[in-house]
């Protein structure tokens, strides 16, 4: 019979009127990877949380190794063998890999002697995990697999024997989300309890050996995972059916309304990030751009929808030329037909501390009918956005909440909502879905294949394989901001996977 | 990003926790009474009748409360930009230039609401032109304008130092300023709408120029909230990359933001000037530009927070000065401490109390059944 490695008991919690967590019992057994999906606000993060000292439950118990257990604070989890990896890392940038690893466990004032030791322990740690990594690195020069490498070795450091990984794959390529697989393998082939929080069903499959499903704060099943499949999860985690690829008709691509050629683009260190790129973008397709992010993606929507100035290149729309190296403005050429949905709402697409109804008509508040000479039409911006709401099923149907306490999916309709509803000739989508719930996920690859239809040209960017598969009719990867390949949506993911590592590109081009 | 804190309903959010901070201020303030060797209590009373006992009193309680809402506003439209113009006490000396101008030019041959409409003008124009450096500065250059508007601050000392010794001052007079304007140069007193209170102005200085404040509060309410510039210069207050997004010229925004900020800081030398004074004087402003930071910050940048504000300051400032009055080991000094207490509380401390208070709102409601039982509840 296998031990319990942590059982959870009518874990609740509350933050205001919303019920984060209700009534959540969870046991994971010693040895094993333990899956917890389900979608965003579902409480997984909350309940990890409570897990790893950052809140404390309302009600309920914790109890590790079968010991009842109070976790006030990260030091108590630390303390119970418990480390956390987080979605975003929790690493001092211009310090070493072995001052990141030591921090906050140095013993002494003096540093000299806990140097000594960590470098030992490090040591051993990397030999008996397969974690190499250069301790005198600095963390900023490392590569993102790394930098998650040294948040592992973090927590073994500090004796954990119970590790939570938060989302640990959405920055990595397909390569190093292998990779960091091998490692969770090893790790639990040595006894190591792990933890698994994703949204991702693909990596639940391949890893887990059981899973925990989760909807809407409440603990909703947990399957042992060589039991279960894909769409039982998908239907779990939703609460309904879903559709995990839209159905799509054949495209009839049209004249081309989007030409780019020999674009490049170079960042504010002067470090090029677009490497003379070229490709047609036609009326009625969609064209995917696949790629690790940081290899140039973002830069190329930013030039070509005016935000950021190109160094050389020719781009142009609907026949006209763009001056791209020049001053644009990215409001001339929404008015020539080009609407961007960008790769960061939070920060770019969307003012969070606006009202709905405000961000509705971002970059469009020049239109006439939102003005009364210099003055807002406030009636006019009301309704239209109240018509949207109810058209994109934008929930709550609110035109004056402030748009931080929409959810992602839904702040990522208001988006949609305000940039395809014009009817542009070529609509840019930078991450359609990230952040985003798999029920809302249905709905916008629906739209945009409604757009495609429509016969508007779409440019789509997105780090996740599956959807740039799922949507594209042509696929374009880019590596080191060349587009090393061009491919059909039916390529193998073994193929894309490749070429997005900038193994199989750098033969072609050599070619 | 988002609050971290549990939204709370409007009049406490509003209403309570200002006032919470506003108390332990005054609490505080009052210790150090207490450390001086005097009566807190008698010093709140002198505070209070100071400001409200009189007439008189209340006039120069809202004469002063004038120059905080021109000052406050002006501090306000350039947050909600996003810029931090700590320029105001310059941008208003500077203004004074432009009313004295009016009134040395037309004050012996126009009555005032010929002068006054010019005045504002000039004020604002002069005002405007002093922030516009400023402004074109970060937006050309990249110069932090909080440096190069603090920086501005000491040039426009030194100009007015040397304008009201050498330029502006009549031959032969030993007092640095300009001389005495007829009566075109100065502003009726509100007298009549004190009397509708059945109060009696006396010798305060409370004039017309407080009319014009609320008109402007009024105007910056309309330009942030209903206006095409207004909403650009929010966007990209809260996030210049979605302002980027949309297309808005930061430039243009930043330099446009920096000149009605200027403008409206400029308009408080009308006050001084043309409705206590008569004449510009060497040091006018009295530090009303930076008072104007505190002003925005306790009225949280919108005009129906910063005219009590204004008024709050105006209470220090006049109840202060009858304290120093009737309680002399109280020095004038002393007012500037409570003020000082006021921004920290106010301003830099806004959130000291909040988690308490929010915890104890979401707990009420929530389960007000088990509110007994619990510990400290």
């Amino acid at each position: 019979m296998d031990s319990i490695a942590i059982e959870l008991r009518g874990i609740d919690k509350s933050f205001g009127p919303v019920h984060a967590n209700k009534n959540i019992n969870l046991k994971v057994r010693k040895g094993t990877i333990h899956g917890v999906i389900g979608e965003n606000g579902a409480g997984k993060s909350t309940l990890m949380s409570i897990l790893y000292g950052f809140y404390q439950a309302d009600s309920g118990e914790i109890h590790v190794d079968g010991k009842h257990i109070s976790i006030r604070d990260p030091n108590a989890a630390i303390a119970a063998g418990i480390g956390m990896v987080h979605q975003h890392f929790m690493l001092v940038e211009n310090f070493t890999v072995l001052e990141n690893v030591m921090l906050g466990a140095e013993e002494n004032q003096i540093l000299n002697k806990g140097i000594a030791k960590a470098r030992v322990e490090l040591k051993r740690l990397e030999r008996e995990y397969a974690l190499e990594v250069n301790p005198d690195a600095v963390i900023e020069e490392l590569p993102v697999g790394l930098q998650q490498r040294v948040e592992i070795l973090k927590a073994l450091y500090r004796r954990a024997d119970i590790l939570i990984l938060d989302e640990p794959t959405g920055v990595l390529t397909p390569a190093e989300a292998d990779h960091l697989f091998r490692v969770l393998e090893q790790l639990k082939s040595q006894g190591k309890t792990i933890i698994l929080i994703t949204h991702k069903l693909r990596e639940i499959m391949a890893i887990t050996d059981e899973v925990s499903v989760m909807r809407r704060g409440e603990m909703v099943a947990t399957r042992t995972t060589a039991e279960t499949s894909v769409e039982e999860l998908a239907e779990l985690m939703v609460g309904r059916r879903v559709l995990l690829r839209v159905e799509k008709g054949e495209a009839k691509p049209g004249d081309v309304r989007l030409s780019v050629d020999g674009l490049t683009v170079k960042d504010s260190r002067g470090v090029t990030m677009v490497d003379n790129v070229s490709f047609n973008l036609r009326a009625g397709e969609i064209v995917g751009i696949a790629g690790v992010a940081g290899n140039g993606q973002s830069e190329l929507l930013e030039a070509i929808s005016g935000i950021r100035r190109a160094v050389s290149g020719n781009v142009s729309l609907n026949g006209k030329a763009i001056d791209v190296t020049g001053h644009v403005d990215p409001k001339a050429l929404r008015d020539r037909g080009l609407a961007h949905v960008p790769e960061d709402r939070h920060h770019v697409g969307l003012v969070l501390k606006f009202e709905e109804c405000e961000n509705a008509i971002l970059g469009y508040h020049h239109d006439k009918r939102y003005l009364n000479g210099v003055f807002l039409n406030v009636d006019a911006i009301r309704r239209d956005a109240e018509q949207r709401i109810a058209e994109y099923d934008i929930r709550p149907p609110n035109a004056r909440l402030k748009t931080a306490n929409f959810s992602g999916g839904n702040q990522q309709k208001i988006v949609l909502a305000r940039e395809m509803e014009r009817g542009p000739d070529v609509l840019i989508i930078g991450q359609p879905t990230r952040g985003v719930d798999v029920g809302a996920i249905e709905f916008i690859h629906k739209r945009i294949i409604e757009m495609r239809d429509q016969g508007k040209a779409v440019l789509l960017v997105s780090v996740e394989l599956d959807e740039i598969r799922a949507l594209s009719d042509r696929i374009l990867v880019m590596f080191a901001g060349r587009v090393v390949g061009e491919r059909d949506p039916d390529a193998t993911e073994g193929e894309l996977g490749l070429l997005m590592a900038g193994v199989e590109g750098r033969k072609e081009a050599a070619e | 990003m988002s609050n971290p804190y549990a939204k709370l309903p409007a009049w406490v959010e509003y209403g309570l926790v200002p006032l919470i901070n506003l108390a332990v201020a005054f609490l505080v303030a009052g210790l150090v009474v207490l450390l001086v060797g005097e009566n807190p209590f008698e010093a709140a009373y002198h505070l209070i009748n100071g400001a409200f006992g009189r007439g008189e009193y209340i006039g120069f309680t809202l004469y002063y409360a004038t120059t905080f809402i021109f000052t406050g506003l002006a501090v306000a439209v350039a947050f909600h930009a996003g810029l931090f113009n700590i320029g105001g006490e310059g941008q208003a000396y500077v203004g004074g230039i432009g009313v004295a101008l009016a009134c040395l030019w037309l004050d012996q041959t126009m009555p005032w609401f010929v002068v006054f409409p010019l005045a504002i003008i000039g004020s604002a124009a002069f005002g405007a032109a002093w922030a516009f450096l400023p402004g074109w500065l970060q937006a050309k250059r990249g110069s932090h304008i909080v440096i190069t508007t603090i920086m501005f601050n000491f040039i426009a000392s030194s100009l007015m130092v040397y304008l009201l010794t050498r330029v502006l001052k009549p031959l032969g007079s030993m007092s640095p300023q300009t001389r005495t304007f007829a009566e075109g140069g100065q502003l009726p007193k509100l007298d009549w709408l004190l009397a509708i209170f059945g109060l009696d102005i006396g010798t305060a200085p409370f004039n017309v120029s407080f009319l014009l404040a609320l008109v402007a509060a009024l105007g910056v309410w309309l330009l942030i909230w209903r206006t095409k510039l207004g909403y650009e210069m929010r966007t990209m207050g809260h996030s210049p990359s979605a302002a980027r997004y949309a297309g808005m010229s930061e430039s243009r925004i930043t330099v446009i933001t920096m000149m009605i900020s200027g403008a409206l800081a400029g308009m408080m030398a009308l006050n001084p000037i043309m409705g206590e004074q008569g004449r510009m004087q060497l040091d006018f402003v009295q530090g009303a530009g930076f008072v104007g930071i505190a002003v925005a910050l306790m009225g949280r940048s919108h005009p129906a927070g910063i005219i009590p504000a204004a008024v709050l300051f105006g209470v220090l400032y006049q109840g202060g000065a009858e304290i120093s009055f009737e309680m002399p080991s109280i020095s004038r000094d002393m007012i500037v401490i409570i003020q000082g207490l006021v921004i920290l509380f106010a301003g830099a401390l806004e959130n000291m109390f909040r988690p308490a208070i929010t915890r104890l709102f979401s707990t009420s409601s929530r389960r007000a059944a088990v509110v007994a039982q619990t510990k400290g509840a």
